[in-house]
């Protein structure tokens, strides 16, 4: 206890172990899972937003979705509307794939993965990490992770309007793969979005008596239950996304045909 | 060496619920207060009470009542309690356990927000407040934090958050010193206590005009128990050699339900909660046998099928309840004499089953910790299996003579709280009443500390002949290189276990006194290996003393006590004396702990308004035609 | 049934010291901490240990086992193999007073950091009514034993020595969710826990979590739940413009 205030400096200090970890198990593949998995989402959306067979009737590829120019097909535009107009001519993606990627970058299990997998801070639970200082997000630049209840607003938009997609899809091409391809991941994107923390505590989370709010209460357990598995909505959603996006540009580029695709 | 040295009002020894309730009402009351507990504050045994703090607050049964609560306790413990001490705790328990509620504490609530309260063995209502089964863990946490409360109050007024209330954790006191100068009487009074810190091994002193003991039990003198290490009897053995007295120490609760498997967590308790919320005891052949031991006492109250006890669960209102709620020393024996009759488990104990009265998902709800201690310790799935159970040494009833209302011991400035103190559960502890127990007794003696010192013409002073001696007796066995202390303190477990355990006789208890008394020849020779700086094999050296003492009393108190009665059983003295009712065993011991004696005293008969809440046909089951006689011509007045 | 196992045990004093090799006996069902008493009693009686209930209900016994930070009253031999050598040490973030023990005076002194618990001062006891719904979310906090292996994992303090004065570690973050979310409590502790209490030096990694032995949803349940309520205090806009009209004043809805 304190008022034992010891004598020698020596007293106070820490055991001194050199290894950085005596852990035996293999820490080290979750951080190296995450890296992998992560920067082949990244080369593969990189490589997405600037391929521009993003749209072929009546799939729309989500990492394009909405279109917003006049650049983009006619059918592919966001109830035909194109506020952009024809000046903007890059690939549409661009225009909007910062929301969801924002909504994702300040996730709080994502936060957590990259923390883990690419900053090594720490690289796994009980293993020192390599930096000499840290600051988390107390201050500039990772404060801005505070910013992510805006990205869930623009996430739900997003994730509506993928749905919406999945639905035209339904509409024009009920047998498609493709159009089962998308409902799937429409609904899996939804849910990843429905699961997050600051939906969480936004449905009920900030408030401190659930009894006066039985509505909001109700969200908030269906929340939580779906919050648990944050983390795995979170990789499937991702790889769903990835996936629908893929072969809607295959079936665009006629590499994927057959009579369903 | 250099002893470190403190001034204080009151000095509290053990940070236990009794305690750090009694801590916290000396401190309120304005006196500078230490807290001294062998462990971190916030570690000690009463984390380890599941069931809840039994208040008749009458939140889910409104019926009840101070005076069934009381009724239900001197029942429980078989006539034989100090009846005002049951009073004062069935008066007061609600009150105590809702001023922990505004310290913060989270109690389950029924439906109209109020605390919840469940049913447990020897209850007649529901009257167990509690949280889940870690009621233990929150009422500690709660004193912990009302105790840090009260420092960031101090902190805020004083500059200094240590100023009135200090904890010194992992600091144990050996000794309790007096000044026998002219002005405090012939037999002394308190005036400091003394002891060790763990860490570095450095002495300490406190002057100090009252001392609260609330070091809890005695269990470490036995090889199955459901106590840890720190259950050494030490306030016990203090009091003894301060001059005080302990009395109903032949009296050592056996609860019923421990783990008997694996053998290293063998001993660790099952709750009572398990039976509460329908779990079921088996023998190996499937029959649940509690059904062949309910006791003749008890007759009229415990559903004699299984249809009308399994009714009780769901219609508490029209059916009696299960026999599997006896009270705790009922169903101790009767899983031993299962086990003896050779019906029991593989491992030595009966079959506990919930997995087949309830859903998992139940189970889980409301028995976490238990599913959670047996997945982790065991390897067990409760939902899935039976659990093992058998008796184990859970509680003493007995302990320091006290002065109900005070807390005081006999020595003027000693006071006692808690399962350190006696009287208060008779023969035999509900479930349920202890951790009430700590929180109304723990406040008494705080505030009875308190009134003490106000009171004091002068404040007594340590005589420097004490410290030194002291301070010899502390460093000995460093200084010995004898035999390993941890030898010694497994023979006596042995010992106490085979012979002074569940059920007693003559002969194995003389056996027993013979055994300890060698062991004290042995004890005084152990030798601690290492240094001073956090030696087990020193601080288990230091211990030994009192656990031999404590076991003594125990062992002398159960020889003299002919009769069997709640935590005492004797089987060649089998039935219950109602001439042994009125008598108490009293237990003291020279200064130097050699010789130790045990008398009889009489109790005082229960006052008129408490003894004619019960009806005539229950009292004749107890009390003498004498007492009775007194009794019909006190109703017909 | 039993066994010999190898056991490497950090021994020292202060900070100095180093890992002693045994073997020792190990039987069936046993635990760590039954293995450390065992070395004490047979072959280093002076060998520090902390231990009170052995039932993981008291978190005294924090220790790392092959690196891990474990109750040795909860870690069961069988989770090993025969063959394995077991190496335990004290918890590193915490100074070390003697073998297995460790200085873990930072959380008390935490503790006393943290405002306590402040009822509305027109409340008596017994007058408090509380919906079972209300209270189930600080219940789950109450749940911690305080073995304080949340504080010793966290790399916040684990890695970084100086953070210790701004940081109070996950047992004592949750513990501010705990009274922000108890219904009668009336202390506005946004603020506080990210100017005070280092509420922005967690970066979520979970650490807490994983270790905890309580299984008390140590992140997802107090930590982020706090960062968002710190957020409604400090970082949105539109909480603070709707809070300014509609005028309630309290954190507390």
């Amino acid at each position: 206890m304190t008022q034992t205030a010891a004598d020698s400096p020596a007293r106070r200090q820490r055991a001194q172990i050199k290894e950085r970890t005596l852990r035996t198990d293999q820490w080290w593949r979750y951080p190296l899972v995450t890296f992998i998995i992560f920067t082949a989402f990244l080369v593969y959306a990189t490589w997405a937003i600037f391929d521009m067979d993003y749209f072929v009737s009546p799939y729309h590829a989500p990492f394009a979705s909405p279109c917003l120019a006049t650049s983009c097909p006619e059918e592919a535009r966001l109830f035909g509307l194109a506020p952009f107009g024809d000046w903007y001519t890059w690939p549409p993606g661009i225009l909007i794939l910062g929301l969801p990627a924002g909504f994702r970058f300040t996730c709080y299990y994502y936060r957590k993965a990259y923390y883990r997998g690419f900053w090594l801070s720490p690289p796994a639970c009980a293993v020192g990490e390599p930096h000499r200082t840290y600051t988390g997000e107390s201050r500039f630049p990772l404060i801005l992770q505070n910013v992510h209840r805006y990205f869930f607003y623009a996430a739900i938009v997003i994730g509506l309007i993928l749905a919406y997609d999945a639905v035209l899809a339904l509409v024009h091409k009920p047998a498609g793969l493709g159009t089962w391809i998308l409902i799937a991941n429409a609904i899996l994107i939804n849910l990843y979005t429905l699961s997050c923390h600051s939906c969480r505590h936004i449905t009920a989370g900030r408030l401190t008596h659930f009894s006066r709010h039985p509505v909001r209460y109700k969200a908030w357990t269906v929340v939580s239950k779906l919050n648990a598995k944050h983390q795995e909505l979170a990789l499937v959603s991702m790889f769903s996304v990835m996936g629908a996006d893929l072969y809607v540009r295959l079936v665009a580029k006629g590499i994927v045909s057959f009579p369903f695709a | 060496m250099e002893i470190e040295r403190h001034e204080y009002d009151v000095v509290v020894i053990g940070a236990g619920g009794a305690g750090l309730r009694a801590a916290i009402e000396a401190r309120q009351q304005g006196k500078r207060t230490a807290i001294v507990c062998k462990s971190l504050f916030g570690k000690a045994h009463t984390v380890m009470a599941e069931g809840g703090a039994a208040a008749a607050m009458g939140n889910v049964n409104s019926d009840d009542n101070w005076m069934v609560h009381f009724r239900d306790t001197m029942r429980g413990g078989k006539f034989l309690n100090n009846w005002r001490m049951a009073e004062l705790h069935a008066k007061e328990a609600p009150d105590r356990v809702w001023e922990l509620e505004a310290w913060g504490a989270l109690f389950d609530r029924t439906k109209d927000g109020k605390i919840s309260q469940r049913n447990f063995g020897g209850h007649e209502y529901p009257r167990l407040a509690h949280v889940g089964d870690r009621t233990g863990l929150e009422m500690i946490r709660t004193l912990q934090q009302r105790v840090v409360a009260l420092q960031q109050e101090d902190e805020r007024l004083h500059g200094d958050a240590e100023a009135y209330i200090k904890v010194f954790a992992e600091c144990t006191i050996t000794r309790l010193l007096k000044d026998h100068g002219p002005a405090h009487g012939p037999g002394g009074a308190i005036a400091g206590a003394f002891g060790y810190w763990r860490e570095h091994g450095r002495l300490i002193l406190f002057d100090a005009p009252a001392v609260v003991l609330a070091t809890g039990g005695i269990g470490k003198s036995y090889v199955v128990t459901s106590n840890s290490w720190e259950y050494t009897g030490d306030g016990h053995a203090l009091a003894l050699l301060a001059g005080a007295k302990l009395i109903n120490m032949e009296f050592i609760q056996f609860h019923p339900t421990g783990m008997v498997w694996p053998p290293s967590v063998r001993g660790i308790l099952v709750t009572e909660s398990v039976r509460g919320d329908g779990g079921v005891l088996r023998n190996s052949e499937g029959r649940r046998f509690m059904f062949d031991y309910i006791p003749e006492v008890f007759k009229d109250k415990y559903a004699t099928t299984e249809e009308e006890g399994d009714r009780w669960y769901t219609d508490q209102a029209n059916n009696r309840r299960p026999p599997e709620l006896l009270p705790r020393d009922e169903v101790a024996r009767a899983i031993n004499a299962e086990v003896k009759a050779g019906r029991g488990s593989p491992q030595g104990g009966v079959y506990l089953d919930v997995s087949t009265r309830l859903p998992a998902a139940e189970i889980v709800r409301r028995l976490p910790s238990m599913h959670h201690q047996f997945k982790e310790l065991a390897d067990v799935d409760i939902t899935a299996e039976p659990m093992q159970v058998g008796p184990t040494c859970h509680y003493i009833m007995g302990g320091v003579e006290v002065d109900a209302d005070t807390g005081a011991a006999a020595v003027p400035g000693l006071f006692a709280a808690g399962e350190v103190s006696g009287g208060m559960h008779g023969s035999n502890r509900l479930g349920g009443n202890s951790l009430s127990d700590l929180l109304v007794f723990g406040r008494r003696a705080g505030a009875g500390a308190a009134a003490y010192v106000d009171r004091l013409a002068a404040r007594p002073s340590v005589p420097e002949e004490s410290v030194a001696a002291a301070r010899t007796e502390a460093l000995a066995p460093l200084e010995r290189s004898g035999e390993n202390p941890y030898e010694v303190h497994q023979e006596l477990q042995r010992t106490m276990n085979e012979l002074v355990g569940i059920i007693r006789n003559a002969d194995e208890v003389t056996e027993a006194l013979e055994a300890v008394g060698k062991l004290k020849e042995r004890a005084r020779n152990v030798g601690a290996a290492g240094g001073r700086i956090y030696n087990p094999g020193w601080h288990l050296a230091l211990d030994l003393r009192n656990m031999l003492l404590v076991s003594e009393c125990v062992a002398r108190a159960a020889l003299l006590r002919e009769e069997s009665r709640g935590g005492h059983t004797r089987d060649d003295f089998p039935g219950m004396s109602a001439e042994w009712r009125r008598r108490l065993l009293v237990c003291g011991a020279s200064p130097d702990g050699s010789a130790v004696t045990v008398e009889e005293k009489v109790q005082p008969a229960m006052r008129d308004d408490l003894i004619t809440l019960f009806d005539r046909a229950e009292l004749e089951k107890y009390i003498t035609s004498e007492e009775l006689a007194d009794f019909d011509a006190l109703v017909k007045e | 049934m039993s066994y010999k196992a190898k056991f490497r045990v950090w021994r020292g004093e202060g900070g100095e010291g180093r890992l002693e090799d045994f073997t020792v006996e190990v039987n069936e069902g046993e635990v760590v901490l039954d293995i450390i008493h065992r070395l004490q009693a047979t072959q280093a009686p002076d060998l520090a240990v902390r231990w009170n209930c052995k039932a993981g209900k008291c978190g005294s016994c924090s220790m790392e086992i092959n690196g891990k930070p474990r109750l040795g009253c909860m870690t069961r031999m069988s989770t090993f193999t025969e063959d394995e050598t077991i190496t335990v040490t004290p918890m590193r973030t915490f100074p070390v007073i003697k073998d297995l023990v460790t200085d873990v005076s930072f959380n008390y002194q935490k503790a006393r950091e943290i405002p306590s618990f402040t009822p509305p001062a027109d409340v008596k006891p017994g007058e408090y009514r509380m919906q079972q719904i209300d209270v189930e979310r600080s219940q789950e906090f109450r749940k911690c034993i305080e073995c304080f292996m949340c504080n010793n994992v966290c790399h916040v303090i684990r890695d970084h020595e100086e953070n210790k004065p701004g940081f109070a570690g996950p047992r004592f973050l949750m513990r501010i969710a705990e009274l922000d979310m108890h219904p009668y409590d009336v202390v506005d502790r946004k603020d506080a826990a990210q100017e005070e209490h280092g509420l922005g030096y967690c970066n979520i990694t979970k650490c807490c979590t994983e270790v905890c032995p309580e299984h008390i949803k140590i992140t997802d349940n107090a930590l982020i739940p706090m960062k968002e309520r710190v957020v409604d205090r400090k970082y949105d806009p539109l909480v603070w413009l709707g809070n300014k009209i509609f005028k309630r004043s309290g954190s507390k809805s």
